[in-house]
């Protein structure tokens, strides 16, 4: 895919229902053992409070691949904070975008989670590059929480 | 009572029918295009009433191919790639795997008798 294909990146919103609850989607999103299982491998470490440090290292090394800052940490409900992408040098010198998950629980026992990547009007790069990861991360996520397993591959 | 099971494969079943319409794949595709557009914008694109357009969108949106937000005066319509994505994990990596495995039987089996 190429930029001129793929226009208007600015605002993407991923959704997927998840049979867990609030509590451990909220886990599997802001805990590290979690993360390294459906997150390409790397490893998330959150200070939850407006202004903590979001940072993503890669397996056990200290390579830093993501980092950003908490905006807004709502548990288990909302949690925002911003990001740069740190695993591409053309990436890593653009602006910050802002990441928000949503988990809104449903009367059937499945939780709705809600993904919008967006202020990434000044990170065109970072933009094309998550488009294709995202939908991809959170089909593992719901494969982690709902078999126990990672995706194999 | 819905079991999730029952949930899940009458979701698969919202997300194949939702594919199954040349209008909606087209559809899909403008979004891919570029995301995050009006009604307006898409009936411009289509031959078709805009109540056409309303209609498939939310066959799209029951599907979860399509996810809106409100934004001023505005319902922007967005590309959820996460239920192909899934179909994809439960549907085309399981028999593309077998049909790879059957080639590197036959190339075994084709070296062995070679």
């Amino acid at each position: 895919m190429t930029t001129t294909e793929m226009q208007n990146l600015t605002v993407q919103v991923y959704q997927v229902f998840i049979k867990a609850t609030p509590e451990q989607i909220w886990d599997a999103i802001t805990k590290p053992e979690f993360t390294e299982r459906y997150f390409h491998g790397v490893r998330s470490d959150f200070d939850l409070r407006p202004g903590g440090h979001y940072r993503q290292t890669m397996g056990d090394t200290d390579q830093l691949a993501t980092q950003g800052e908490v905006l807004d940490a709502d548990p288990p409900r909302r949690l925002s904070h911003t990001w740069t992408s740190l695993y591409d040098p053309e990436m890593a010198v653009e602006e910050p975008s802002r990441v928000t998950w949503e988990i809104e629980a449903r009367d059937d026992g499945t939780a709705l989670l809600t993904v919008t990547h967006d202020q990434l009007e000044r990170a065109p790069k970072t933009a094309e590059s998550v488009a294709g990861g995202w939908s991809y991360i959170l089909s593992g996520l719901k494969t982690v929480l709902e078999t126990g397993e990672p995706l194999a591959g | 009572m819905v079991t999730y099971s029952g949930r899940m494969s009458k979701d698969e079943d919202r997300v194949f029918k939702a594919l199954a319409d040349p209008t909606r794949r087209f559809l899909l595709d403008l979004l891919f295009q570029g995301d995050g557009r009006t009604l307006t914008e898409l009936e411009s694109e289509l031959e078709m009433t805009r109540f056409g357009v309303m209609k498939h969108l939310r066959v799209l949106e029951d599907a979860g191919l399509v996810v809106t937000r409100r934004q001023g005066r505005e319902k922007l319509h967005f590309l959820n790639p996460v239920p192909i994505r899934l179909i994809h994990d439960r549907w085309i990596d399981k028999y593309t795997e077998r049909q790879v495995s059957a080639l590197a039987d036959l190339k075994t089996k084709l070296e062995e008798t070679g």
